[in-house]
Protein backbone atom coordinates (compact mmCIF):
# COMPACT_ATOMS: atom_id res chain seq x y z
CA UNK A 1 0.00 0.00 0.00
CA UNK A 2 2.24 2.74 0.70
CA UNK A 3 4.47 2.37 -2.63
CA UNK A 4 0.69 2.78 -3.95
CA UNK A 5 -0.20 5.96 -2.04
CA UNK A 6 3.58 6.95 -3.01
CA UNK A 7 2.18 7.00 -6.36
CA UNK A 8 -1.39 8.28 -5.68
CA UNK A 9 -0.65 10.85 -3.54
CA UNK A 10 -2.99 13.78 -2.14
CA UNK A 11 -2.29 16.37 -4.59
CA UNK A 12 -2.69 13.86 -7.57
CA UNK A 13 -6.03 12.50 -6.32
CA UNK A 14 -7.14 15.84 -5.69
CA UNK A 15 -6.21 17.02 -9.06
CA UNK A 16 -7.75 14.25 -11.05
CA UNK A 17 -10.96 15.76 -9.06
CA UNK A 18 -11.09 18.79 -10.19
CA UNK A 19 -8.70 19.29 -12.70
CA UNK A 20 -7.22 22.82 -12.94
CA UNK A 21 -7.52 24.79 -16.28
CA UNK A 22 -9.55 22.20 -18.05
CA UNK A 23 -10.94 23.60 -20.98
CA UNK A 24 -11.13 25.14 -23.85
CA UNK A 25 -8.84 28.40 -24.79
CA UNK A 26 -10.21 30.63 -26.61
CA UNK A 27 -7.64 32.26 -29.02
CA UNK A 28 -5.08 30.12 -27.97
CA UNK A 29 -2.13 30.60 -30.34
CA UNK A 30 -1.36 26.91 -30.28
CA UNK A 31 -3.63 23.80 -30.05
CA UNK A 32 -2.04 20.21 -29.62
CA UNK A 33 -3.40 17.28 -29.08
CA UNK A 34 -1.66 14.48 -27.19
CA UNK A 35 -3.23 11.23 -27.21
CA UNK A 36 -1.55 7.02 -26.54
CA UNK A 37 -3.85 4.91 -28.71
CA UNK A 38 -2.99 1.79 -26.26
CA UNK A 39 -4.37 3.20 -23.30
CA UNK A 40 -7.02 5.82 -23.96
CA UNK A 41 -5.30 8.96 -22.38
CA UNK A 42 -6.46 11.59 -24.62
CA UNK A 43 -6.19 15.33 -24.35
CA UNK A 44 -6.08 18.76 -26.13
CA UNK A 45 -3.47 21.33 -25.08
CA UNK A 46 -4.04 24.88 -25.31
CA UNK A 47 -1.12 27.55 -25.00
CA UNK A 48 -1.33 31.02 -25.56
CA UNK A 49 2.04 32.60 -26.42
CA UNK A 50 2.75 35.97 -26.25
CA UNK A 51 7.26 37.34 -26.72
CA UNK A 52 7.77 33.96 -25.76
CA UNK A 53 5.89 33.92 -22.55
CA UNK A 54 3.18 31.42 -21.98
CA UNK A 55 0.41 34.00 -21.13
CA UNK A 56 -2.01 31.25 -20.39
CA UNK A 57 -2.35 27.63 -21.13
CA UNK A 58 -5.62 25.02 -20.74
CA UNK A 59 -6.48 21.43 -21.36
CA UNK A 60 -9.34 18.95 -22.35
CA UNK A 61 -9.57 15.46 -22.70
CA UNK A 62 -9.78 12.06 -20.48
CA UNK A 63 -7.30 9.64 -19.06
CA UNK A 64 -6.30 8.07 -16.05
CA UNK A 65 -5.35 9.28 -12.53
CA UNK A 66 -1.45 10.36 -13.66
CA UNK A 67 -2.22 11.39 -17.07
CA UNK A 68 -4.63 13.83 -15.89
CA UNK A 69 -3.33 15.54 -12.28
CA UNK A 70 0.20 15.54 -14.42
CA UNK A 71 -1.75 17.89 -16.99
CA UNK A 72 -3.23 19.53 -14.85
CA UNK A 73 -0.29 20.39 -12.36
CA UNK A 74 2.33 21.91 -15.48
CA UNK A 75 -1.04 24.27 -16.48
CA UNK A 76 -0.92 25.87 -12.87
CA UNK A 77 2.95 25.49 -12.84
CA UNK A 78 3.39 27.14 -16.46
CA UNK A 79 1.49 29.88 -16.37
CA UNK A 80 3.78 33.13 -16.86
CA UNK A 81 6.63 31.60 -17.69
CA UNK A 82 9.07 31.83 -20.64
CA UNK A 83 9.81 29.17 -23.35
CA UNK A 84 12.91 28.67 -21.55
CA UNK A 85 11.68 28.23 -18.25
CA UNK A 86 9.09 25.58 -19.49
CA UNK A 87 11.89 23.88 -21.35
CA UNK A 88 13.67 23.73 -18.00
CA UNK A 89 10.81 21.77 -16.06
CA UNK A 90 9.83 19.81 -18.38
CA UNK A 91 13.52 18.58 -18.21
CA UNK A 92 13.09 18.64 -14.64
CA UNK A 93 10.05 16.70 -15.02
CA UNK A 94 11.40 13.88 -16.92
CA UNK A 95 14.38 13.26 -14.74
CA UNK A 96 11.69 12.71 -12.03
CA UNK A 97 9.59 10.28 -13.51
CA UNK A 98 12.17 8.61 -14.76
CA UNK A 99 14.40 8.09 -11.21
CA UNK A 100 16.81 10.44 -12.48
CA UNK A 101 16.66 13.10 -9.64
CA UNK A 102 16.96 11.09 -6.94
CA UNK A 103 18.42 12.92 -4.65
CA UNK A 104 16.78 16.42 -5.09
CA UNK A 105 15.06 18.27 -2.40
CA UNK A 106 11.24 18.33 -2.31
CA UNK A 107 11.28 21.94 -2.15
CA UNK A 108 13.37 22.55 -5.09
CA UNK A 109 10.67 20.59 -6.95
CA UNK A 110 7.73 22.43 -5.36
CA UNK A 111 4.52 20.90 -6.87
CA UNK A 112 6.59 18.53 -9.27
CA UNK A 113 7.46 16.31 -5.82
CA UNK A 114 4.09 14.24 -6.05
CA UNK A 115 5.08 12.64 -9.19
CA UNK A 116 8.10 11.04 -7.60
CA UNK A 117 6.56 8.12 -6.99
CA UNK A 118 5.86 7.84 -10.68
CA UNK A 119 9.39 6.38 -11.17
CA UNK A 120 8.82 3.21 -9.23
CA UNK A 121 5.79 2.20 -11.60
CA UNK A 122 7.82 2.38 -15.33
CA UNK A 123 4.44 0.97 -16.85
CA UNK A 124 3.37 4.81 -15.97
CA UNK A 125 5.90 7.03 -16.92
CA UNK A 126 3.77 7.80 -20.10
CA UNK A 127 1.19 8.49 -18.52
CA UNK A 128 2.60 11.18 -16.43
CA UNK A 129 4.66 12.52 -19.07
CA UNK A 130 2.35 13.15 -21.95
CA UNK A 131 0.75 16.36 -20.94
CA UNK A 132 4.57 17.44 -20.59
CA UNK A 133 5.63 16.19 -24.14
CA UNK A 134 2.64 17.53 -26.07
CA UNK A 135 3.44 20.96 -24.32
CA UNK A 136 7.16 21.18 -25.34
CA UNK A 137 5.97 20.08 -28.78
CA UNK A 138 3.44 22.85 -29.03
CA UNK A 139 6.15 25.28 -27.87
CA UNK A 140 8.17 24.09 -30.85
CA UNK A 141 5.28 25.03 -33.33
CA UNK A 142 5.00 21.28 -34.18
CA UNK A 143 1.38 20.09 -35.75
CA UNK A 144 1.78 16.49 -35.23
CA UNK A 145 -0.02 14.92 -32.34
CA UNK A 146 1.97 13.88 -29.74
CA UNK A 147 2.62 10.27 -28.23
CA UNK A 148 4.25 8.57 -25.25
CA UNK A 149 3.81 5.46 -26.26
CA UNK B 1 -41.19 -39.20 -5.97
CA UNK B 2 -37.88 -37.53 -5.47
CA UNK B 3 -36.86 -36.70 -1.91
CA UNK B 4 -34.55 -33.98 -0.76
CA UNK B 5 -31.49 -36.20 -0.26
CA UNK B 6 -31.87 -37.34 -3.68
CA UNK B 7 -31.51 -33.87 -4.99
CA UNK B 8 -28.41 -33.74 -2.54
CA UNK B 9 -26.87 -36.87 -3.96
CA UNK B 10 -27.49 -35.99 -7.51
CA UNK B 11 -25.73 -32.48 -6.44
CA UNK B 12 -22.90 -34.22 -5.51
CA UNK B 13 -22.38 -36.68 -7.85
CA UNK B 14 -23.69 -34.47 -10.72
CA UNK B 15 -20.60 -32.38 -12.89
CA UNK B 16 -17.67 -32.01 -11.18
CA UNK B 17 -14.58 -29.95 -11.87
CA UNK B 18 -11.66 -29.29 -8.97
CA UNK B 19 -9.22 -26.99 -10.00
CA UNK B 20 -6.94 -27.50 -7.67
CA UNK B 21 -6.30 -30.77 -9.44
CA UNK B 22 -5.10 -29.09 -11.98
CA UNK B 23 -3.56 -26.46 -10.21
CA UNK B 24 -0.44 -28.24 -9.72
CA UNK B 25 0.27 -28.70 -13.39
CA UNK B 26 1.05 -24.62 -14.14
CA UNK B 27 4.50 -24.43 -12.13
CA UNK B 28 3.49 -20.00 -12.99
CA UNK B 29 0.81 -20.20 -10.53
CA UNK B 30 3.27 -20.97 -7.72
CA UNK B 31 5.07 -17.73 -8.83
CA UNK B 32 4.48 -14.17 -6.44
CA UNK B 33 3.93 -10.81 -7.77
CA UNK B 34 5.51 -7.70 -5.87
CA UNK B 35 5.15 -10.40 -2.51
CA UNK B 36 1.77 -11.23 -3.19
CA UNK B 37 0.45 -15.09 -4.74
CA UNK B 38 0.14 -14.47 -8.20
CA UNK B 39 -3.84 -14.17 -9.18
CA UNK B 40 -3.69 -14.75 -12.78
CA UNK B 41 -6.79 -13.13 -14.42
CA UNK B 42 -5.38 -12.02 -18.02
CA UNK B 43 -6.62 -15.51 -20.05
CA UNK B 44 -7.69 -14.06 -22.55
CA UNK B 45 -4.52 -12.52 -23.51
CA UNK B 46 -2.93 -15.48 -23.28
CA UNK B 47 -3.46 -18.49 -20.88
CA UNK B 48 -0.60 -20.11 -18.66
CA UNK B 49 1.18 -23.50 -19.69
CA UNK B 50 0.85 -27.14 -17.87
CA UNK B 51 4.01 -28.39 -17.52
CA UNK B 52 3.18 -31.20 -20.27
CA UNK B 53 3.88 -28.67 -22.68
CA UNK B 54 6.58 -27.00 -21.55
CA UNK B 55 8.53 -30.00 -21.19
CA UNK B 56 7.40 -31.33 -25.30
CA UNK B 57 9.13 -28.26 -26.13
CA UNK B 58 12.04 -28.79 -24.37
CA UNK B 59 11.59 -32.49 -24.85
CA UNK B 60 11.96 -31.44 -29.38
CA UNK B 61 14.90 -29.80 -28.63
CA UNK B 62 17.10 -31.74 -26.59
CA UNK B 63 15.88 -35.64 -28.53
CA UNK B 64 14.23 -34.66 -31.87
CA UNK B 65 15.31 -31.35 -33.30
CA UNK B 66 15.77 -32.25 -37.14
CA UNK B 67 14.02 -30.02 -40.07
CA UNK B 68 10.93 -31.78 -41.47
CA UNK B 69 9.27 -33.32 -44.82
CA UNK B 70 13.32 -33.11 -45.58
CA UNK B 71 15.79 -35.65 -44.60
CA UNK B 72 15.81 -39.13 -45.28
CA UNK B 73 17.82 -39.68 -41.85
CA UNK B 74 16.22 -40.96 -38.85
CA UNK B 75 15.99 -37.71 -36.84
CA UNK B 76 13.84 -35.62 -39.80
CA UNK B 77 11.54 -38.44 -39.86
CA UNK B 78 11.08 -38.99 -36.43
CA UNK B 79 11.07 -34.83 -36.47
CA UNK B 80 8.53 -35.09 -39.61
CA UNK B 81 6.38 -38.53 -37.68
CA UNK B 82 5.82 -36.11 -34.92
CA UNK B 83 4.55 -33.22 -36.93
CA UNK B 84 2.15 -34.69 -39.03
CA UNK B 85 1.49 -36.47 -35.67
CA UNK B 86 0.25 -33.42 -34.34
CA UNK B 87 -2.27 -32.59 -37.42
CA UNK B 88 -4.39 -35.89 -36.93
CA UNK B 89 -4.79 -34.82 -33.31
CA UNK B 90 -5.74 -31.46 -34.39
CA UNK B 91 -8.10 -33.10 -36.72
CA UNK B 92 -9.56 -35.25 -34.09
CA UNK B 93 -10.02 -31.67 -31.95
CA UNK B 94 -12.42 -29.91 -33.92
CA UNK B 95 -13.41 -32.74 -35.98
CA UNK B 96 -12.42 -31.85 -39.17
CA UNK B 97 -12.90 -34.17 -42.13
CA UNK B 98 -9.18 -34.67 -43.13
CA UNK B 99 -5.57 -33.77 -42.47
CA UNK B 100 -5.51 -31.31 -45.59
CA UNK B 101 -8.06 -29.21 -43.89
CA UNK B 102 -5.59 -28.26 -41.07
CA UNK B 103 -2.59 -25.53 -42.10
CA UNK B 104 0.05 -24.53 -38.87
CA UNK B 105 0.47 -21.20 -38.80
CA UNK B 106 1.57 -18.15 -37.05
CA UNK B 107 -1.73 -18.02 -34.80
CA UNK B 108 -5.41 -16.43 -35.31
CA UNK B 109 -4.46 -13.39 -36.54
CA UNK B 110 -2.40 -15.40 -39.81
CA UNK B 111 -4.90 -17.82 -40.75
CA UNK B 112 -7.07 -14.49 -41.24
CA UNK B 113 -5.01 -12.90 -43.32
CA UNK B 114 -4.16 -15.76 -44.87
CA UNK B 115 -7.72 -15.92 -46.00
CA UNK B 116 -8.55 -12.31 -46.88
CA UNK B 117 -5.36 -12.39 -48.81
CA UNK B 118 -5.38 -15.58 -51.17
CA UNK B 119 -9.46 -16.33 -51.00
CA UNK B 120 -9.99 -12.82 -50.69
CA UNK B 121 -7.70 -11.38 -53.49
CA UNK B 122 -9.40 -14.63 -55.31
CA UNK B 123 -13.26 -13.69 -54.96
CA UNK B 124 -13.79 -10.40 -53.65
CA UNK B 125 -13.51 -7.37 -56.04
CA UNK B 126 -14.40 -3.88 -57.17
CA UNK B 127 -17.94 -2.90 -55.55
CA UNK B 128 -18.08 -6.22 -53.37
CA UNK B 129 -18.55 -6.50 -49.81
CA UNK B 130 -17.24 -8.18 -46.29
CA UNK B 131 -19.32 -8.46 -43.70
CA UNK B 132 -18.16 -8.57 -40.59
CA UNK B 133 -19.16 -7.52 -36.86
CA UNK B 134 -19.19 -5.09 -34.77
CA UNK B 135 -17.57 -7.57 -31.98
CA UNK B 136 -14.45 -8.43 -34.02
CA UNK B 137 -10.98 -7.85 -32.45
CA UNK B 138 -8.78 -5.52 -34.94
CA UNK B 139 -7.18 -8.59 -36.33
CA UNK B 140 -10.63 -9.52 -37.99
CA UNK B 141 -11.17 -5.98 -38.82
CA UNK B 142 -7.44 -4.87 -40.27
CA UNK B 143 -7.05 -7.54 -42.50
CA UNK B 144 -10.53 -7.55 -44.69
CA UNK B 145 -10.28 -3.46 -44.55
CA UNK B 146 -6.59 -4.17 -46.13
CA UNK B 147 -8.64 -6.15 -48.39
CA UNK B 148 -11.16 -3.83 -49.34
CA UNK B 149 -8.65 -0.76 -50.00
CA UNK B 150 -6.69 -3.20 -52.37
CA UNK B 151 -9.60 -4.32 -54.43
CA UNK B 152 -12.53 -1.85 -54.27
CA UNK B 153 -14.54 -3.79 -51.60
CA UNK B 154 -16.86 -2.49 -48.94
CA UNK B 155 -16.74 -3.58 -45.21
CA UNK B 156 -19.97 -3.54 -43.88
CA UNK B 157 -20.39 -3.96 -40.01
CA UNK B 158 -23.65 -6.00 -38.57
CA UNK B 159 -24.30 -3.87 -35.14
CA UNK B 160 -23.98 -5.00 -31.64
CA UNK B 161 -27.07 -4.08 -28.76
CA UNK B 162 -26.44 -2.68 -25.52
CA UNK B 163 -26.21 -5.78 -23.91
CA UNK B 164 -23.03 -6.82 -26.39
CA UNK B 165 -25.05 -9.08 -28.87
CA UNK B 166 -24.66 -8.85 -32.80
CA UNK B 167 -28.28 -7.83 -33.78
CA UNK B 168 -29.23 -11.01 -36.33
CA UNK B 169 -32.12 -9.19 -37.99
CA UNK B 170 -29.40 -6.44 -38.84
CA UNK B 171 -26.62 -9.24 -39.82
CA UNK B 172 -29.29 -11.01 -41.75
CA UNK B 173 -30.24 -7.83 -43.55
CA UNK B 174 -26.70 -6.48 -44.21
CA UNK B 175 -26.08 -9.79 -46.56
CA UNK B 176 -26.93 -9.30 -49.77
CA UNK B 177 -25.96 -10.20 -53.30
CA UNK B 178 -22.80 -8.20 -53.45
CA UNK B 179 -21.36 -10.09 -50.19
CA UNK B 180 -18.58 -12.68 -51.05
CA UNK B 181 -16.90 -13.38 -47.45
CA UNK B 182 -18.68 -12.95 -43.38
CA UNK B 183 -15.98 -13.04 -40.80
CA UNK B 184 -17.27 -13.19 -37.46
CA UNK B 185 -15.85 -13.83 -33.56
CA UNK B 186 -16.88 -17.32 -32.35
CA UNK B 187 -16.38 -15.39 -28.55
CA UNK B 188 -15.54 -11.74 -28.24
CA UNK B 189 -12.48 -10.86 -26.71
CA UNK B 190 -13.57 -7.53 -25.07
CA UNK B 191 -17.27 -8.48 -23.63
CA UNK B 192 -17.53 -12.66 -23.29
CA UNK B 193 -20.10 -12.75 -26.15
CA UNK B 194 -20.32 -16.03 -27.51
CA UNK B 195 -22.06 -15.01 -30.74
CA UNK B 196 -24.88 -17.66 -32.16
CA UNK B 197 -22.20 -18.59 -34.62
CA UNK B 198 -24.11 -21.93 -35.91
CA UNK B 199 -27.02 -19.87 -36.85
CA UNK B 200 -25.45 -17.15 -38.52
CA UNK B 201 -23.50 -19.79 -40.42
CA UNK B 202 -26.31 -21.33 -41.64
CA UNK B 203 -27.85 -17.67 -42.46
CA UNK B 204 -24.93 -17.10 -44.28
CA UNK B 205 -24.83 -20.19 -46.63
CA UNK B 206 -28.41 -19.86 -46.95
CA UNK B 207 -27.29 -16.62 -49.63
CA UNK B 208 -24.44 -18.91 -50.66
CA UNK B 209 -22.07 -16.66 -48.91
CA UNK B 210 -18.67 -18.65 -46.78
CA UNK B 211 -18.03 -17.65 -43.30
CA UNK B 212 -14.83 -17.46 -41.74
CA UNK B 213 -15.17 -17.29 -37.39
CA UNK B 214 -12.49 -16.29 -34.86
CA UNK B 215 -12.07 -18.85 -32.76
CA UNK B 216 -9.72 -17.47 -30.83
CA UNK B 217 -11.21 -16.83 -27.49
CA UNK B 218 -13.67 -19.97 -27.80
CA UNK B 219 -11.02 -22.97 -28.15
CA UNK B 220 -10.04 -22.64 -24.65
CA UNK B 221 -13.55 -22.82 -23.16
CA UNK B 222 -15.83 -25.44 -25.30
CA UNK B 223 -15.16 -28.04 -27.54
CA UNK B 224 -15.26 -27.10 -31.08
CA UNK B 225 -16.92 -29.37 -33.95
CA UNK B 226 -16.12 -27.48 -37.04
CA UNK B 227 -18.24 -29.96 -39.51
CA UNK B 228 -21.64 -29.32 -36.83
CA UNK B 229 -20.89 -25.68 -36.96
CA UNK B 230 -20.65 -25.84 -40.99
CA UNK B 231 -17.94 -23.30 -41.33
CA UNK B 232 -15.81 -22.47 -43.99
CA UNK B 233 -12.90 -21.67 -42.42
CA UNK B 234 -12.34 -21.25 -38.13
CA UNK B 235 -9.10 -19.86 -37.13
CA UNK B 236 -7.53 -20.20 -33.50
CA UNK B 237 -3.93 -19.92 -31.72
CA UNK B 238 -2.35 -22.43 -29.27
CA UNK B 239 -1.41 -19.76 -26.89
CA UNK B 240 -4.87 -19.01 -25.74
CA UNK B 241 -5.76 -22.51 -24.94
CA UNK B 242 -2.71 -23.82 -23.01
CA UNK B 243 -0.25 -23.84 -25.62
CA UNK B 244 2.81 -22.18 -26.52
CA UNK B 245 3.09 -18.76 -28.38
CA UNK B 246 3.57 -18.81 -31.96
CA UNK B 247 1.59 -21.50 -33.48
CA UNK B 248 -1.51 -21.51 -34.13
CA UNK B 249 -4.40 -23.23 -36.55
CA UNK B 250 -6.12 -22.42 -39.82
CA UNK B 251 -8.94 -25.14 -40.56
CA UNK B 252 -10.75 -24.50 -43.90
CA UNK B 253 -13.09 -26.88 -45.95
CA UNK B 254 -10.82 -29.41 -48.60
CA UNK B 255 -12.76 -27.99 -51.48
CA UNK B 256 -12.61 -24.09 -50.56
CA UNK B 257 -8.46 -24.67 -49.85
CA UNK B 258 -7.74 -26.84 -53.10
CA UNK B 259 -8.93 -23.42 -55.41
CA UNK B 260 -7.76 -21.03 -53.40
CA UNK B 261 -4.03 -19.79 -54.82
CA UNK B 262 -0.85 -20.08 -52.28
CA UNK B 263 -0.12 -17.43 -49.27
CA UNK B 264 3.55 -17.24 -49.32
CA UNK B 265 5.68 -19.10 -51.67
CA UNK B 266 9.12 -20.77 -50.49
CA UNK B 267 10.59 -24.27 -49.51
CA UNK B 268 7.80 -26.90 -48.68
CA UNK B 269 4.91 -25.64 -50.41
CA UNK B 270 5.99 -26.77 -53.92
CA UNK B 271 6.05 -29.65 -55.71
CA UNK B 272 8.71 -28.37 -58.44
CA UNK B 273 10.58 -25.07 -59.23
CA UNK B 274 12.51 -24.30 -62.24
CA UNK B 275 13.21 -20.41 -63.16
CA UNK B 276 10.13 -20.72 -65.43
CA UNK B 277 7.28 -22.31 -63.34
CA UNK B 278 7.03 -23.88 -59.76
CA UNK B 279 4.27 -26.41 -59.36
CA UNK B 280 2.68 -25.94 -55.80
CA UNK B 281 2.31 -28.84 -53.33
CA UNK B 282 -1.04 -30.26 -52.24
CA UNK B 283 -2.93 -29.30 -48.81
CA UNK B 284 -2.18 -28.53 -46.67
CA UNK B 285 1.51 -27.65 -47.34
CA UNK B 286 0.65 -25.73 -50.28
CA UNK B 287 -0.09 -22.68 -47.46
CA UNK B 288 3.21 -23.86 -45.51
CA UNK B 289 6.08 -22.03 -46.90
CA UNK B 290 9.23 -22.33 -45.14
CA UNK B 291 10.31 -24.43 -42.09
CA UNK B 292 7.19 -24.01 -39.42
CA UNK B 293 7.88 -23.82 -35.80
CA UNK B 294 8.27 -27.37 -35.41
CA UNK B 295 8.90 -27.36 -31.81
CA UNK B 296 5.66 -25.05 -30.91
CA UNK B 297 3.63 -27.53 -33.02
CA UNK B 298 4.54 -30.56 -31.14
CA UNK B 299 4.08 -28.29 -28.29
CA UNK B 300 0.28 -27.71 -29.04
CA UNK B 301 -0.28 -31.32 -29.64
CA UNK B 302 0.61 -31.20 -25.89
CA UNK B 303 -1.79 -28.87 -24.98
CA UNK B 304 -4.32 -31.25 -27.08
CA UNK B 305 -3.49 -34.02 -24.94
CA UNK B 306 -4.29 -31.67 -21.67
CA UNK B 307 -7.47 -30.53 -22.88
CA UNK B 308 -8.60 -34.30 -24.14
CA UNK B 309 -7.55 -35.50 -20.54
CA UNK B 310 -10.11 -33.36 -19.12
CA UNK B 311 -13.95 -34.17 -18.49
CA UNK B 312 -15.15 -31.73 -20.72
CA UNK B 313 -19.30 -31.13 -19.63
CA UNK B 314 -17.56 -30.62 -16.10
CA UNK B 315 -14.92 -28.03 -16.89
CA UNK B 316 -17.60 -25.77 -19.11
CA UNK B 317 -19.75 -26.56 -15.95
CA UNK B 318 -17.39 -25.32 -14.05
CA UNK B 319 -15.95 -22.42 -16.07
CA UNK B 320 -19.88 -21.30 -16.37
CA UNK B 321 -20.31 -21.25 -12.97
CA UNK B 322 -16.65 -19.17 -12.40
CA UNK B 323 -18.46 -16.66 -14.66
CA UNK B 324 -21.51 -16.69 -12.73
CA UNK B 325 -20.18 -15.95 -9.53
CA UNK B 326 -17.86 -13.07 -10.84
CA UNK B 327 -20.15 -11.39 -12.70
CA UNK B 328 -22.43 -11.50 -9.45
CA UNK B 329 -19.90 -10.17 -6.75
CA UNK B 330 -17.92 -8.26 -9.26
CA UNK B 331 -21.71 -6.81 -10.37
CA UNK B 332 -21.95 -5.78 -6.65
CA UNK B 333 -19.70 -3.40 -6.07
CA UNK B 334 -20.98 -0.15 -5.95
CA UNK B 335 -20.11 2.00 -9.02
CA UNK B 336 -18.54 -0.35 -10.57
CA UNK B 337 -20.53 -0.95 -14.10
CA UNK B 338 -19.82 -4.64 -16.23
CA UNK B 339 -19.71 -3.88 -19.79
CA UNK B 340 -21.08 -6.78 -21.64
CA UNK B 341 -24.26 -8.50 -20.45
CA UNK B 342 -24.95 -10.68 -23.17
CA UNK B 343 -27.25 -13.84 -22.33
CA UNK B 344 -24.46 -16.38 -23.35
CA UNK B 345 -20.88 -15.45 -22.39
CA UNK B 346 -17.60 -17.04 -21.86
CA UNK B 347 -14.28 -16.49 -19.53
CA UNK B 348 -14.31 -12.62 -19.93
CA UNK B 349 -15.66 -9.90 -17.38
CA UNK B 350 -14.77 -6.80 -18.34
CA UNK B 351 -15.92 -3.57 -16.33
CA UNK B 352 -15.84 0.25 -15.98
CA UNK B 353 -15.85 1.91 -12.38
CA UNK B 354 -17.07 5.44 -11.73
CA UNK B 355 -13.80 7.88 -11.47
CA UNK B 356 -11.50 5.60 -11.82
CA UNK B 357 -9.51 4.75 -14.93
CA UNK B 358 -8.79 1.46 -16.17
CA UNK B 359 -4.97 1.87 -16.16
CA UNK B 360 -5.18 3.14 -12.32
CA UNK B 361 -7.50 0.23 -11.27
CA UNK B 362 -5.08 -2.15 -13.65
CA UNK B 363 -1.52 -0.51 -11.16
CA UNK B 364 -3.08 -0.97 -8.21
CA UNK B 365 -4.51 -4.60 -8.60
CA UNK B 366 -0.96 -5.80 -9.95
CA UNK B 367 0.47 -4.44 -6.74
CA UNK B 368 -2.22 -6.71 -5.70
CA UNK B 369 -0.41 -9.54 -7.13
CA UNK B 370 -3.49 -9.32 -9.34
CA UNK B 371 -3.27 -9.67 -13.42
CA UNK B 372 -5.90 -8.19 -15.60
CA UNK B 373 -5.90 -6.43 -18.81
CA UNK B 374 -6.42 -3.02 -18.76
CA UNK B 375 -7.03 -1.09 -22.45
CA UNK B 376 -9.18 -1.22 -25.46
CA UNK B 377 -8.23 -5.33 -25.76
CA UNK B 378 -7.60 -4.02 -29.63
CA UNK B 379 -11.33 -3.87 -30.35
CA UNK B 380 -11.64 0.07 -30.11
CA UNK B 381 -15.19 -0.44 -32.39
CA UNK B 382 -16.36 -2.19 -29.07
CA UNK B 383 -15.49 0.63 -26.49
CA UNK B 384 -16.67 3.54 -29.25
CA UNK B 385 -19.83 1.93 -29.38
CA UNK B 386 -20.08 1.51 -25.24
CA UNK B 387 -18.76 5.46 -25.21
CA UNK B 388 -15.76 4.33 -22.96
CA UNK B 389 -11.86 4.96 -23.97
CA UNK B 390 -11.22 1.69 -21.90
CA UNK B 391 -12.32 -1.41 -19.69
CA UNK B 392 -10.52 -3.43 -17.00
CA UNK B 393 -11.06 -7.01 -18.17
CA UNK B 394 -10.30 -10.07 -16.03
CA UNK B 395 -11.04 -13.23 -17.72
CA UNK B 396 -10.83 -17.00 -16.76
CA UNK B 397 -9.57 -20.04 -16.94
CA UNK B 398 -9.91 -23.44 -16.22
CA UNK B 399 -7.30 -23.30 -13.29
CA UNK B 400 -8.92 -19.93 -11.66
CA UNK B 401 -10.58 -20.44 -8.60
CA UNK B 402 -13.83 -18.80 -6.59
CA UNK B 403 -11.04 -17.49 -3.80
CA UNK B 404 -9.46 -15.29 -6.45
CA UNK B 405 -12.52 -13.73 -7.62
CA UNK B 406 -12.96 -12.67 -4.10
CA UNK B 407 -8.79 -11.86 -4.43
CA UNK B 408 -10.22 -9.34 -7.09
CA UNK B 409 -13.50 -8.24 -5.07
CA UNK B 410 -10.61 -7.18 -2.20
CA UNK B 411 -8.46 -5.56 -4.97
CA UNK B 412 -11.40 -3.41 -6.20
CA UNK B 413 -11.65 -2.46 -2.83
CA UNK B 414 -8.22 -1.37 -1.99
CA UNK B 415 -8.91 0.84 -5.73
CA UNK B 416 -11.83 2.20 -3.58
CA UNK B 417 -9.61 3.10 -0.92
CA UNK B 418 -6.13 4.76 -2.71
CA UNK B 419 -9.08 6.87 -4.51
CA UNK B 420 -11.45 7.15 -1.58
Amino acid sequence: MSELRALYQEIILEHNKKPRNFRKLEHATRTLEGYNPLCGDHYTLYLKIENDTVVDISFEGAGCAISKASASVMTTMLKGKSKDEAQGLFETFHKLVTGELKDISFETLGKLAAFAGVSEFPARVKCASLAWHTMRNALDAQSEPVSTE
Amino acid sequence: MQTYQDILTSKKSGPGFDPDLVRGSFPILNTTVHGKKLVYLDNAATTQKPESVIKALDNYYRQLNSNIHRGVHSLSEKATEAYEGVRDKARQFINAASNMEIIFLRGTTEGINLVAGSYGRSNVGQGDEVLITGLEHHSNIVPWQMLCNQTGAVLKVAPIDDKGEVILSEFERLIGPKTKIVAIAHVSNALGTVNPVKRMVAIAHAHGIPVLLDGAQAVPHFRIDVRDLDCDFYAFSAHKMYGPTGIGILYGKQRILEAMPPYQGGGDMIRSVTFEKTIFNDLPHKFEAGTPSIADTIGIGAAFDFLNGLDWDAVSHYEHELLVYASEVIGAIPGLRIVGTAREKAGVLSFVMDDVHPHDIGTILDREGIAVRTGHHCAQPVMLRFGIPATVRASFALYNTKEEVDELVRGIYTVKEVFH
